[in-house]
């Protein structure tokens, strides 16, 4: 499980985002994580909450948007998803593809932010 | 207050891909062919990686290992029998390794000069899940499957078998002994990863490193190495 090292790096690279927008609490991080990125997110979740204690991500939410695999047939010429991780063929001609073309993703999509209350004067 | 939406569109490993492709493009300057080698504790990559390095090196070939695991030094030790050049790297509890690590075991081993390699070979850390995410910077990563571990296990890692440009069988010499079905692994291995080489190595009785040495050989011939 390395699930607490992709959450460090997605908080990493969130505060490190924060610079631009000073006094900014994060409420929402989104996630774009392929099928075949090798994390799961109900680890994810759970590391979240410990991995953001502490820093301007703490109470916020993540939610985390899968993205199918999709490949791209030699054969035919068809891109299209997979019907399971277990089977790599095209889903139109059911010829065996290799090129994969989206599913690895593991990326950092966009963030939620609530801006420092003004001061009134 | 107010709330707003900030595209972020980043890589969440974005550092260890960047610093992977320094190592890349290191080693190609460099000429040497680095090889990542992945697979479930136990499958043998310390014997196949032992045997490899003793046959190169019986060929001429200059070669250095990296070998990591979450703790001792033991198979450094072992495969520093082999005369090559060997550093561990230890994770401390890290289930895989990273660009990062690579990049510090190589600073200072002053046993090594990457421009007077011909192979490097890097021993990740036992695990059929976590390594797949993490670049090293390899030219050719290689899976391996042991013989007694069941057929299926391709199927049952997808993740890291697709990520894999090669697959090697190991143990073959007990391959009868364990009821191994051979068309089966190559089957399963096959529908994770479309036109994959597979080879099958016995490290014990040698059999099958000859290709597996000539494949090693082409690749560096054929990717300018």
């Amino acid at each position: 499980m390395h699930e607490l090292s992709i959450v460090s790096s997605v908080v990493e690279n969130v505060i490190d985002s924060l610079e631009n927008y000073p006094g900014a609490r994060v409420t929402e991080v989104r996630l774009r994580v392929g099928a075949l990125a090798a994390v799961v997110e109900d680890s994810l979740q759970f590391c979240y909450g410990i991995a953001t204690e502490g820093t301007p991500l703490e109470g916020s939410r993540l939610v985390v948007n899968l993205v199918p695999v999709t490949v791209h047939c030699d054969a035919c010429g068809a891109e299209g998803a997979i019907e399971s991780l277990q089977s790599f063929r095209c889903p139109s001609c059911g010829e065996p593809a290799g090129d994969v073309r989206n599913g690895r993703e593991l990326e950092i999509e966009a963030i939620e932010i609530e801006d420092k209350e003004e001061v009134k004067s | 207050m107010t709330t707003r939406i900030v595209e972020l569109r980043q890589g969440i490993l974005k550092k260890n891909d960047e610093l992977a492709r320094v190592l890349r493009g290191r080693f190609e300057t460099a000429g040497v062919l680095v090889l990542n080698l992945v697979s479930s504790p136990g499958t043998g990559k310390t014997a196949f990686l032992e045997r490899t390095l003793c046959e190169l090196r019986g060929r001429g070939s200059r070669v250095a290992a990296l070998v990591g695991d979450l703790e001792t030094d033991n198979d450094a030790r072992r495969l520093a029998a082999s005369g090559a050049p060997v550093r561990q790297i230890n994770t401390h509890g890290i289930c895989h390794l990273e660009a990062e690590m690579v990049s510090r075991h190589l600073e200072g081993w002053d046993a090594v000069e990457l421009g007077q390699l011909d192979y490097l070979f890097i021993e990740n850390v036992g695990n059929l899940v976590c390594p797949s995410s993490y670049d090293l910077g390899e030219r050719i990563r290689v899976a391996l499957l042991s013989v007694t571990e069941g057929e299926d296990k391709p199927l049952k890692y997808p993740t890291l078998f697709n990520s894999a440009d090669v697959a090697v069988i190991t143990k073959m010499d007990i391959a009868e002994a364990v009821g191994f079905d051979r068309r089966a692994a190559h089957r399963n291995i096959l529908e994770i990863r479309p036109n994959i080489h597979i080879f099958e190595t016995s490290a014990k009785t040698g059999a099958g490193m000859d290709a597996w040495l000539e494949y090693l050989a082409q690749e560096r011939v054929h990717r300018g190495a």
